[in-house]
């Protein structure tokens, strides 16, 4: 096996017993994105130069006799909606081109000084709004199993980063399944934790009370790890939370015994194909074959969440999304005459189609006359989405389910069919109406493309949530399986 | 007199004596070159989030209770929405539902003396813009400085109690007077850290609807919103009376022609969408929040000055003068410990010292006369070792150089003459040197004694005490 095909804990076992070094991994990794990324796609920049600095610096450590975290010399992606300082932050959309952020999100200090390699800023929808990659302002990605596919999104370009080879990790970001569904497309691990458990500080908003970042792995130990390096409060986000950050691979015992697990029969509704349907269902028998219980529960409100979503994603997004008026960074209109008519030439100019449309929605939502008809029925029924959750909780440990309904799509295939387009989201919406955690892993393929399995835990459940993720993927193969391009 | 009623609604914003800013550690300062105190997020930069500064919520909290409001026990902030380059966010975080405060009330005294309750409606934290420049040409900057400094907003009660330009500007007297004295804010009109906005309408005399109102904007002092209002209620007035219709419109003072000129017509409702901002977690008051924050609140004016008029024994119109403002306040009472007359500092404190620290554009804050210094002058004075006249004199030469009045009385020799032989002998003295004078006070013009003793007094440079000079001066000439 070469390098860049192995997973962080690998790595960072070779590296810290000096077997290999940092350097030769971003080399590695350096080397694979030259070779691939021409029909991948999946950077919108690479930080080449930086990336082998900082393998460098790590080298350095080790040799020095100094102890690194387990993050430390690995090469990791991260989503183009996180701030970096110095390196242009575009969010995929024109607006942004330009903008190089004074900071850096809270997410990259911390993996900055647990000496994190950072190989580049990945694609994604423009501002994290679609389920394709393909309405990135910039360039479509395309999936590493097979490049005539949408990798998912919108974080498509880090989870086709680590599918492809082209980072050993990455980070996404996930309002409505941004990191779940492109993960099970590209047949990776992708876990959206708790709302509050990850700072969102320098995190670019598209609805901030769904918005969380978290990892996207080639395993489950590899999540466990990533997602130990960026949870805890931070003093610059209000609705981050106070509690301490546990060892999350300590969670990773491979112990299902009496692990009660829920099947909510509306996640197996129409629209989920029958291949997808039984590869989960495969994957709950496996979980019962190691000790756990399974049994069918209801989540009714669950159907609600898609149309919940598209009232109060979009509204949060039409307030988030004003502050781009040409005013103070990125794009300007060069055709300006008034200070309305900047704000009207610069949007119009910067934003794409989707992100448009979604503004139009969300303003509408919140307008007078409409507020209590949309935006507020809507809150009330997320509390409704969420009370499902608080029952079955009372009596499951975890929740399973298919991340996505199907599996990868062609690219081109939905874009003219936005209804089905967010149909792939159906599953993974509930999870950030309810603020809980969620994960995706393989679990199967169907005609040679990767198939999602998502479990779902109470809010700060992580662990009981990797626990059930590892022993499965444990019991199975399919995460040892590599896209070949 | 006019046939109309004139009904006055306010709306208040003060600037909040916080360090830090509302949400970001920029300091909360006037001034400075443009730009120099900003960050990611009070400039709006893609991906910063707020974080509530705590003391900002306390101040608010503490003026809510100060104007006997009800208090939210959970409130919400909301992002008011609107397009504008001064506000970098594109919205601007406010509160709608649920204010910290609400449902208050002040009462005002006028200037008859009567009082009046001024109702509240709410008493809220929101975060200032920044400040956009016109700077020539089809170009306009914009300085983010003052975006996100804690405001509070506070709104008087819909139907409004305020009726005249005098109850406008007694209302705002007593408003930032209690500002001050909470330390809220320092009140200071002039360079907008206290705005008033006055919305007016008139309505004939005993009708029960309302007029079109029209608000006033850019009035920085008392007397520009005194006159704001009076200007106003006549054009209102006076465009009535010819048949014409008043625009709800937004106006602007010029104070230096004393009138107002049209901003822009609010016919149209403007949209805010106002929604709960979710980069915040909802403010939660316990009872004991409330309860303490009740306990730490300072005496207030109206409890002062009560409180002077029984402790001290001054009256009740040198008591308000008194407690007008915190620091006078403190000072007398620093002043008017035991063993010295508190009316006779009192005095001072209201008469002579009020009249250097005005002649010299001060505050009493930043005088170089201790309370302890004005206490011991008045101690000599009462005593007999310097005269009243001298005694103002000193004051003068205390206010000027920091010393203190026995320093000033032996440097200059100004203690009282005890001596009765001495100044006797100036007596005799000035009754030589004037004959016809003399002549006049024994013709019956008794006017005349007071030049006679205004003579000695000078002969002896004030130290002589003018009760023993007159009583001298009749036993010579009688
Ligand atoms: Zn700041």
């Amino acid at each position: 096996m070469e390098l860049f095909e192995l997973t962080a804990h690998e790595l960072s076992e070779k590296i810290q017993s000096k077997e290999i070094s940092a350097r030769e991994v971003t080399q590695s990794v350096l080397d694979r994105v030259e070779s691939v990324e021409p029909r991948v796609m999946s950077y919108v920049t690479v930080t080449r130069d930086q990336a082998l600095a900082q393998a460098d610096v790590v080298d350095a450590k080790i040799a020095a006799g100094e102890t690194v975290s387990p993050a430390a010399g690995i090469p990791l992606a991260l989503k183009d909606n996180l701030c970096t300082i110095g390196v242009e932050t575009t969010c995929s959309s024109k607006i942004l081109r330009g903008f190089h952020p004074p900071y850096d999100a809270t997410v990259v200090e911390k993996l900055k000084s647990a000496g994190s390699v950072f190989v580049g800023k990945a694609n994604l929808d423009e501002f994290a709004m679609g389920s394709s990659t393909e309405n990135s302002a910039l360039f479509p990605t395309h999936n590493p199993w097979n490049l005539d596919y949408v990798p998912g999104g919108s974080s498509g370009g880090s989870t086709a980063s680590v599918a492809a080879g082209e980072a050993v990790w990455s980070l996404g970001s996930d309002t409505g399944g941004s990191i779940r569904q492109p993960a099970a497309y590209c047949g990776v691990v992708g876990l959206k934790p708790t709302y509050g458990r990850v700072s969102r500080y320098g995190l670019i908003a598209f609805a901030s009370s769904l918005d969380q970042i978290g990892p996207i792995t080639k395993d489950v130990r590899d999540a466990a790890l990533l997602l130990g390096a960026i949870s805890g409060h931070d003093p610059m986000d209000s609705t981050s939370i106070v509690r301490d950050v546990p060892d999350y691979t300590k969670a990773l015992t491979g112990d299902v015994k009496g692990l009660r697990i829920g099947v909510p029969k509306e996640y197996f509704a129409q629209g989920v194909e029958g291949v997808i349907a039984d590869a989960v269902r495969a994957a709950v028998d496996k979980l019962v074959s190691l000790g756990a219980i399974a049994e069918e529960v209801s989540l009714p409100h669950s159907e609600y969440a898609l149309p919940t979503y598209y009232i109060l994603a979009p509204a949060e997004a039409s307030s988030n999304l004003a502050r781009y008026d040409g005013v103070r960074f990125g794009h300007r209109t060069a055709r300006a005459t008034s200070h309305i008519d900047l704000f009207e030439k610069t949007r119009e100019e910067g934003f794409g189609p989707e992100v448009k449309q979604r503004i139009m929605l969300g303003t509408y939502a919140l307008s007078a006359g409409y507020y209590d008809a949309f935006y507020l029925k809507a809150q009330q029924v997320r509390t409704l989405i969420k009370q499902d959750f608080d029952k079955v909780f009372e009596k499951y440990d975890v929740i399973l389910s298919p991340t996505a309904p199907t599996v990868a799509f062609p690219i081109g295939q939905k874009t003219g069919d936005p209804l089905a387009m967010k149909l792939s989201d159906v599953l993974t919406i509930p999870a950030n109406m309810a603020g809980i955690p969620a994960i995706s892993l393989p679990c199967g393929f169907a005609d040679g493309l990767p198939i999602g399995l998502q479990i779902m835990a109470p809010a700060f459940g992580e662990e009981v949530l990797l626990r059930a993720a590892h022993a499965y993927e444990q019991a199975t193969d399919w995460h040892t399986r590599r896209a070949s391009l | 007199m006019s046939n109309y009623e004139t009904v006055i609604g306010m709306e208040c914003h003060a600037e909040l004596l916080t360090e830090s800013k509302m949400f970001c550690a920029c300091a909360n300062e006037f001034g400075g070159a443009p730009n120099t105190r900003t960050c990611p997020v009070c400039l709006g930069l893609p991906g910063s989030l707020p974080v509530m500064n705590k003391l900002a919520v306390e101040l608010v909290l503490r003026t809510a209770l100060a104007l006997n409001c009800q208090v939210s026990r959970d409130c919400l902030f909301a992002r008011k929405n609107y397009f504008y380059p001064d506000i970098p966010k594109g919205y601007q975080i406010s509160q709608y539902d649920d204010p910290i405060g609400h449902s208050g009330y002040l009462d005002i005294t006028l200037e008859d003396g009567s009082s009046k309750r001024v109702h509240i409606r709410r008493v809220h934290l929101e975060e200032d813009t920044g400040k956009l420049i016109h700077a020539g040409g089809n170009e306009s900057e914009v300085d983010y400085n003052r975006s996100g400094v804690p405001l509070m907003e506070i709104v008087t009660e819909f139907p409004p109690d305020l009726h005249s330009a005098e109850e406008a500007r007694a209302y705002l007297e007593k408003l930032r007077t209690i500002l001050v004295y909470l330390n809220v804010s320092d009140g200071k009109m002039e360079e907008g850290h206290l705005r008033a906005e006055p919305n007016l309408s008139i309505r004939p005399v005993g009708s029960d609807k309302f007029g079109v109102k029209t608000e006033i904007k850019n009035l920085n002092s008392f007397k520009s919103v005194f006159k704001g209002v009076q200007y106003e209620v006549e054009r209102q007035s006076a465009l009535l009376d010819e048949g014409g219709v008043i625009r709800q419109e937004t106006l602007g003072w010029n104070d230096l022609r004393g009138e107002t000129y049209h901003m822009r017509f609010k016919e149209e409702e403007q949209e805010y969408r106002y929604f709960p901002e979710p980069d915040l977690v909802p403010l939660h008051f316990e009872d004991a929040d409330i309860e303490a924050a009740r306990a730490a609140l300072p005496e207030l004016p109206d409890a002062k000055r009560e409180r002077f008029v029984t402790q001290y024994g001054v009256r009740p119109y040198d008591a308000a003068v008194l407690t007008s403002s915190r620091p006078t306040a403190d000072y007398y009472e620093a002043a008017a410990t035991d063993g010295v007359d508190p009316k006779a500092i009192a005095n001072y404190v209201t008469g002579e010292l009020a009249r250097l620290i005005n002649a010299s554009n001060q505050e009493i804050s930043q005088i170089k006369i201790t309370p302890a210094a004005l206490r011991d002058l008045i101690v000599l004075r009462d005593s007999g070792k310097i005269t009243n006249g001298v005694a103002k004199t000193v004051l003068e030469k205390m206010f000027e150089t920091g010393q203190s009045a026995q320093e000033i009385v032996e440097a200059e020799g100004l203690a009282a003459v005890d001596d009765e032989g001495a100044i006797a002998a100036e007596v005799d003295k000035v009754i030589a040197a004037n004959p016809d004078v003399v002549a006049k006070i024994l013709a019956g013009n008794d006017k005349s004694m007071a030049f006679l003793t205004g003579q000695v007094m000078r002969a002896t440079k004030g130290k002589a005490r003018p009760d023993v000079v007159n009583r001298l001066l009749a036993e010579r000439i009688k």
